[in-house]
């Protein structure tokens, strides 16, 4: 490991998550962040895109947000194990974890089954992007309402509608994201 | 056209020369790869043209400022050790890889998760998709998964991968690796990427490692041979730090 002058460390480099990760990181109930049954639940759901504007069936994302009540606090019990079997036991059906992970289908689609997140202003879903070829994950934000919003209003207008959720019936809310081309996803960074 | 290794050599030694030009003229120094390096072909469609959004991390409401958080129910207690995880012993060299996990304060991140999967001592990855023709090993999958201790260490016992061919071009070789995939304090210090073994001859070769393109850097993702950490009669000590780069809010609590 090696210290920079100010004291810092360096920090570990990126790589890509490749393409043999689907019998490693997802896990059962990875998309259920709702308790299963919860009268608010919501489905957040849409297609990832590549720079043809073709389908990736070979993502995996992230999801982390606030739970309704506004918590950032999160839980344990995401990927709950079974000790005796060694397999997943799922999620225990009450604790809100504010983590999700999905794998893309054949189709380059996915699907987030949760509750509306409670974070101060409009209300969001950190969504981290993982795939073959992307050599360091991307950032991005799905908005489920458009308002006043520092992000928001910090991007040109066409760009904008690329962070906000499309609405639709049941509940659900459409976020494609495209990782380049014709109406790109904006991503973000945390310097 | 066949893509050859050579034409492969030639774009990875141009991005490698155009970096070392840009770093000795006072460009900063980057210590990750590039999403478009175009050596690594299936980078070509899925990186953004246009620059990221940089989000003002000084607002603790930030979101990403905060993490999803694992625990013990995370977890089973062999989950660690890829060797016992079935009825009979893996093929292979068996070996352990052990390390701590900071942040970029050089504190150790504890309790957090990490997540590691690999090929088995023949290169062939317990993957449908994977179709090397390489014998699979009934008693290895190579998942594991553990929660770092309350110095940030984390432990893992398992089998030396084995390199493995892909299709980026004709005759393309994997250096041996490991998978990891880590948390930290913040979703913003997410990790993924890949441990390699100290003095792999296909280093120079591989577009993927060559994709970091700082030297020091990418000396970062290589394992140490460690004699104190092998085991009598049993496996051979591999030692790797981990560091997580990205802010937290304990970074904005302590006044950064
Ligand atoms: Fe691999």
């Amino acid at each position: 490991m090696t210290e920079n002058t100010t004291g810092q460390v360096l920090p570990t480099p990126s790589h890509t998550v490749g393409p043999f990760y689907g019998y490693a990181l997802p896990f059962p109930e990875g998309e259920q962040v709702a308790p299963k049954g919860h009268p608010d639940q919501i489905t957040l759901h849409g297609y990832v895109l590549d720079g043809e504007g073709k389908p990736i069936p070979d993502a995996i994302l992230e999801f982390w947000q606030a739970a309704p009540d506004g918590s950032l606090k999160g839980a344990p019990g995401s990927l709950r194990r079974n000790p005796v079997t060694g397999g997943y036991l799922g999620r225990n059906g009450t604790d809100f974890t504010g983590f999700g992970r999905v794998a893309t289908d054949a189709d380059g689609h996915y699907a987030l089954y949760t509750l509306p997140p409670g974070n101060a202003g409009l209300p969001y879903i950190s969504v981290c992007v993982f795939a073959r070829g992307l050599l360091h994950h991307l950032y991005t934000r799905a908005y489920l309402a458009d308002g006043a919003d520092p992000l928001l209003d910090s991007l040109p207008d066409g760009r904008r509608a690329t962070l906000v959720a499309q609405p639709g019936e049941r509940r659900t809310y459409r976020f494609d994201i495209r990782l380049q081309g014709e109406g790109e996803t904006v991503f973000l960074e945390f310097p | 056209m066949t893509l050859t290794q050579s034409d492969i050599d030639v774009e990875i030694n141009d991005a490698q020369n155009a970096y070392d030009k840009a770093v000795a003229g006072g460009a900063p120094v980057q210590h990750h790869p590039p999403r478009d390096y175009a050596p690594y072909r299936s980078s070509v469609l899925r990186h953004p043209k246009q620059p990221l959004v940089a989000v003002n991390s000084g607002d603790p409401e930030t979101v990403e400022l905060s993490g999803p958080v694992f625990g013990p129910t995370d977890i089973t207690e062999i989950d660690n050790d890829l060797t016992v995880q079935h009825q009979g012993e893996p093929l292979g060299e068996r070996i352990t890889v052990s390390g701590r996990l900071l942040d970029r304060e050089g504190r150790p991140v504890r309790g957090q998760l990490i997540e590691l999967w690999q090929a088995n001592a023949s290169g062939r990855y317990a993957h449908l998709r994977d179709q090397h023709p390489a014998p699979l090993d009934p008693n290895f999958t190579g998942v594991g998964r553990t929660l770092t201790d309350d110095q940030g260490r984390y432990f893992f016992r398992t089998i030396k991968p084995g390199a493995y061919p892909w299709r980026n071009h004709t005759n393309a070789w994997r250096p041996a690796h490991i998978h990891f995939s880590m948390f930290g304090t913040a979703f913003t210090q997410r990790l993924v990427t890949q441990m390699y073994f100290p003095n792999d001859p296909l280093f120079p070769y591989d577009p993927i490692l060559r994709s970091v393109t700082d030297e020091s850097a990418r000396n970062r993702l290589v394992a140490q041979y460690n004699h104190d950490l092998s085991q009598p009669e049993f496996s051979l000590g591999y030692e790797w730090d981990i560091v997580l780069d990205g802010p937290s809010a304990t970074w904005i609590e302590e006044g950064r």
